[in-house]
């Protein structure tokens, strides 16, 4: 499992397990570190392309499908997708298939932690996590065209202030890159160790 | 030096050159299009033709092309910038000569958001169309839209917003219109990433637009609707 893998095409699910979550590529280390850690053998886990975070009118399509393909061969399925820029239309979707999603409106929120995230005032904060760290250039940079057109960075980020590197793990070879990763796009720099936030919480419910 | 290749702009006929910088425009080449527009005065032609027929005419194209998913967004925001370059040197000459006066704009983010991209090509594009163009930035609280709407005495308001948390207030700007008797004077457009139609109509707004092309082509249609009304 590589970081470009997860961010182009996704992961198959490894067929083995009672519930099958069907998440974002950007999650899947997180999930499988948090199945590992708990010992959860009975989920599996799908991924859909992590680089979707672009292009969200492509995840309702795609998880209606998946859970419509699956639904037979698990017992339940999971959505680990929050909001993620599909204004409403994925839980509309989840509600109409009876599935649940992660409650939240990204995964910066319920990294954070949802209420916490609810009660910062951080409307000038660009946000980067482990995935987004380590796949920089290839999740940010080059999609924004800012490797053929640098003078546009501050098109894209010039009402931003700062970078807030959400660390899920504590690497310091990680916050080294999120510093770089700061300094290229011109912001203030901060790093808040999450850890899984929400996310543990809410897959310990539906691991049982 | 200039390699054998290269167009020399001047040497074209105002056809070639007009289907040049729609080329131009294409390639977010805003030193090219400077030039063109300042040859297509040099030539004699009203500022007005050659803001249509030229740029908003090729701005057309890379928009149809966005939208298409043939041109992404950072070859949209260069064709902007060209646009704008352009659109620079001709906004002081059609003061002066005059140009059809479509409407007036007043346009912002809403409150809680930092997004502008899209509602700067709105706004260019508005202003392209001949609509006065009022942009009030990003993150506008309610009072700030109501104060413009009564200071500038718009057709049309414009609201924008990017995330899945702001959008909601483009609800709370129309029920405070509503409140003060005031929604019924204004078209009401609506634009961003995670809206759709649906949003738009929920939320009493006259119309969601998914792009700035649409935005245009919306803006002119309730305009002149508007204008019927009163002339009825």
């Amino acid at each position: 499992m590589d970081d470009v893998t997860l961010s182009e095409t996704g992961l198959p699910p490894a067929r083995a397990g009672r519930i099958l979550l069907i998440a974002c590529g950007a999650l899947a280390r997180e999930v499988l570190a948090l199945k590992q850690t708990n010992g959860w053998e009975h989920l599996d886990l799908q991924c859909l392309p992590a680089n979707w975070h672009h292009y969200p009118d492509r995840i309702v399509p795609a998880v209606e499908k998946l859970v419509a393909e699956r639904r037979g061969a698990y017992d339940g399925i999971f959505v680990v997708y929050a909001d993620c820029g599909t204004g409403g239309q994925l839980q509309a979707a989840c509600d109409r298939l009876g599935v649940e999603m992660i409650a939240g409106p990204h995964c910066y929120s319920f990294f954070e932690g949802n209420d916490a995230f609810a009660a910062l005032d951080e409307m000038t904060a660009f946000y980067l996590t482990d995935f987004s760290v380590r796949q920089f250039d290839a999740f940010i940079w080059r999609p924004l065209g800012l490797e053929r057109h640098p003078d546009l960075r501050d098109l894209y980020f010039g009402n931003y202030t700062k970078l807030v590197y959400q660390a899920q793990l504590d690497d310091p070879a990680l916050d080294l890159k999120a510093q770089d990763c700061a300094r290229r796009l011109g912001l203030a720099y901060e790093r808040r160790l999450t850890g899984y936030g929400d996310l543990a919480v809410t897959l310990g419910r539906v691991a049982g | 030096m200039a390699d054998e290749d290269d167009i020399i702009l001047s040497e074209l006929s105002d056809d070639e050159l007009v289907l040049q910088m729609h080329d131009d425009l294409y390639d977010g080449l805003k030193e090219e299009i400077e030039e063109g527009v300042n040859i297509l005065i040099g030539r004699g032609w009203a500022p007005y033709d050659v803001l249509t027929k030229a740029l908003v005419a090729g701005m057309t194209i890379v928009g149809a092309d966005f939208r298409d998913g043939i041109l992404f967004v950072p070859e949209v925001l260069l064709a902007a910038n060209a646009m704008k370059a352009g659109m620079a040197i001709l906004k002081p000459l059609l003061a002066e000569t005059g140009a059809p006066r479509m409407g007036k704009m007043v346009i912002g983010t809403v409150k809680g958001d930092i997004h502008d991209i899209g509602k700067n090509l709105v706004a260019m594009m508005m202003e392209g169309a001949g609509f006065e163009v009022v942009d009030l930035g990003i993150n506008n609280a309610v009072e700030k839209y109501l104060d413009a709407l009564e200071k500038e005495q718009p057709d049309i308001l414009g609201m924008s917003a990017l995330l899945t948390t702001t959008m909601p207030y483009m609800k709370v700007v129309i029920d405070t219109m509503k409140e003060k008797g005031l929604r019924e004077e204004y078209i009401v457009l609506v634009g961003g990433a995670p809206l759709n139609e649906e949003f738009g109509k929920a939320i009493g707004a006259d119309a969601y637009c998914r792009d700035a092309a649409v935005a245009v082509e919306t803006a002119k249609q309730f305009v002149a609707r508007k204008h019927n009304q009163l002339n009825g």
